[in-house]
């Protein structure tokens, strides 16, 4: 018998089997389950549609107003209202409204994405919980409302492709150019059906923040997961933050990949993904000419306290260029809080940046920090299709909070090592 | 199962903004979504659209975000099927779980042009351009999900289900 991957070793435990292979249908337990103000009330009616009237476990399901919050008008506060009665009437302990943050940041911050868990959430960027060794995967309000009823779901196990990310990073150089190196590499569906496993010394040398990065993203190159493999960094912050004990586990010597693809970080210069798909990334010295309107620094891709001290490291004491706007939106109450006591916050706004309460801003185009037409966004966040953050006229481009904050401060793409 | 409709052809990466754009994710009615099926690539689609129209489309089908917004307002717009070379994963189990077929055709998008005529046979597993007569064959979906198909959804499946 061959060697598993991280997501097989999952996906068999969660099926009460010894082994899994990739291609089978499985029906597997679930750990947790999240929704969301976007996806939630569609989740909620499945869940009585099958004529279930309670959760099958209160204490695993996440509910969180994030993607418009506050309510910006009358239809988001009515889903917010119905929402809200849900999680009081069935008793859900991790139930966040509005201001506490970004659903991806806040499941991990309240413990429900550790080592071996198996998670779905009613939103495509749940991968990011593979940072901590889960396995964790985005689904429809359908799929969310079946588990919500049962606590179980039926999943296609995938094929694991294996991502080598070696060499020591240059302080210039941040887990989202990783990723957007990968996204260059595999394409925008070049991981359909398929896990990523990321290894190598340069995940060893990151922090969990920056982890959380790179699986999130996963989704972007189709992705059904993207998994770390859990290290004492992994179980320093559950311990720390959580007091939860260490649970290792790793992918077998034998496991069998369906590829394998290297980053050399050593080697990299800063990634900027142009409009309007993730994969249409350019080396940074191409892009340096291109004007920006506004930066948004946040997400659940990069609105964590590492992603706020990069943009402080560049923009303290200096002025944004006046032709530009700055969004800064922390990930969670707990980020914000972290941030303001350093001084970042504050440094920020000196800098001439907006402070908005932790939610998902700008990123999807659905409350604050709109793009009119013709305007160009430089976004920390995950997408930049056409009219993601406004105006279909508008154009997005992706990058580190690096890039994101250089940029502010010249008022066109900039690469880091010139204003560092 | 036979149905007729008219294709309504796209490219490659349909993303679910473009299906649906963000800022209609707090609607909860599928009829109101329906008014703004394919807005972000095409704001004439609903205008055109009739009832059992297909979408025809290239590769990674329904990329992008988790949001079920995306195969409601088409279903509730009158598509009968999708059929597109490749899908996004979550875009496939959302539209099966929602009862709309979701058609897996390589090289569709060489054998349709816009406003075909075309027959998709769900019991068959083939397609057929009635205007160009050719019979193409779409790759036939796993046991489980036709059944959850042939139920209407995973709804309604997993209600005939005393135990799951």
């Amino acid at each position: 018998m061959t060697g598993l991957t991280i997501s097989e070793k999952i996906l068999a435990v969660h099926s009460g089997v010894d082994s899994v292979k990739a291609g089978e249908i499985v029906k597997a337990r679930i750990d947790a389950c999240m929704i969301n103000d976007a996806t939630g009330v569609l989740a909620v009616r499945a869940l009585r549609d099958m004529g279930k009237k309670r959760v099958w476990d209160p204490n695993r399901v996440i509910v969180v107003l994030d993607h418009v919050s506050p309510a910006c008008t009358i239809q988001s506060a009515t889903v917010h209202k119905e929402l809200r009665a849900f999680s009081r009437e069935q008793g859900i302990s991790r139930y966040f409204d509005v201001g506490e943050g970004v659903c991806h940041q806040l499941v991990p911050e309240c413990g429900l994405a550790r080592p071996g868990d198996l998670v779905v959430g009613a939103d495509s960027h749940t991968c990011t919980y593979g940072a901590f060794g889960a396995f964790a995967t985005g689904v429809g309000s359908t799929d969310a409302g079946a588990a919500l009823a049962f606590g179980k779901l039926w999943f296609k196990v995938p094929e694991t492709i294996r991502v080598d990310v070696t060499g020591r990073m240059p302080d210039y150089i941040t887990s989202k150019d990783v990723f957007l190196r990968v996204a260059k590499l595999l394409g925008v569906d070049g991981a359909t059906y398929t896990s990523l496993e990321f290894k190598g010394e340069a995940v060893a040398d990151m922090s969990v923040s920056s982890r959380m990065t790179l699986c999130n993203m996963a989704i972007e190159v189709g992705g059904k997961a993207g998994i770390c493999e859990p290290d004492e960094k992994t179980f320093a912050w559950l311990g720390g933050k959580l007091g939860m004990e260490n649970t290792p586990i790793k992918a077998d010597e034998d496991a069998v990949y369906k590829l394998g693809i290297e980053v050399r970080v050593s080697e990299l210069e800063p990634q900027v993904a142009c409009p309007h798909n993730v994969d249409n990334v350019k080396p940074i010295h191409e892009v340096e000419h291109v004007k920006v309107d506004q930066v948004f620094l946040g997400s659940c891709t990069n609105g964590r306290l590492e992603d706020l001290e990069m943009a402080y490291r560049i923009l303290k004491g200096r002025k944004i260029d006046s032709g530009v706007r700055m969004l800064v939106v922390p990930a969670s109450r707990q980020v914000y809080f972290e941030a303001e006591g350093k001084g970042i916050l504050r440094g920020l706004m000196e800098a001439g940046a907006v402070v908005s309460n932790p939610n998902c801003a700008a990123c999807f185009g659905g409350s604050i920090g709109l793009l009119a037409s013709g305007e160009v966004g430089l976004a920390t966040s995950n997408r930049n299709f056409r009219g993601r953050q406004g105006s279909p006229e508008s154009e997005v481009y992706l990058s580190s909070p690096l890039v994101a904050a250089a940029s502010a401060l010249t008022g066109h793409i900039t690469d880091p090592r010139e204003v560092l | 199962m036979k149905i007729t409709g008219r294709a309504w052809k796209y490219g490659d990466n349909v993303n679910t903004d473009y299906i649906i754009p963000g800022r209609y994710m707090e609607l909860t009615d599928p009829n109101e979504m329906a008014k703004h099926a394919m807005e972000g690539i095409d704001s004439t689609f609903v205008v055109k659209v009739q009832k059992d129209d297909i979408v025809v489309a290239g590769k990674n089908f329904g990329c992008g975000s988790s949001r079920e917004h995306a195969p409601l307002a088409l279903k509730y717009a009158g598509v009968s099927c999708v059929i597109a070379e490749s899908y996004a994963r979550i875009f496939y189990r959302n539209a099966v779980n929602i009862g709309l077929p979701a058609l897996e055709c390589p090289n569709i998008t060489m054998a349709v042009e816009q406003g075909d005529a075309l027959e998709s046979d769900l019991g068959a597993g083939t397609i057929t351009n009635l205007r160009s007569c050719t019979k193409l064959r779409f790759t036939p979906l796993p046991p489980f999900m036709l059944d959850v198909l042939n139920a209407g959804g995973l709804v309604p499946y997993l209600s005939k289900l005393d135990s799951w």
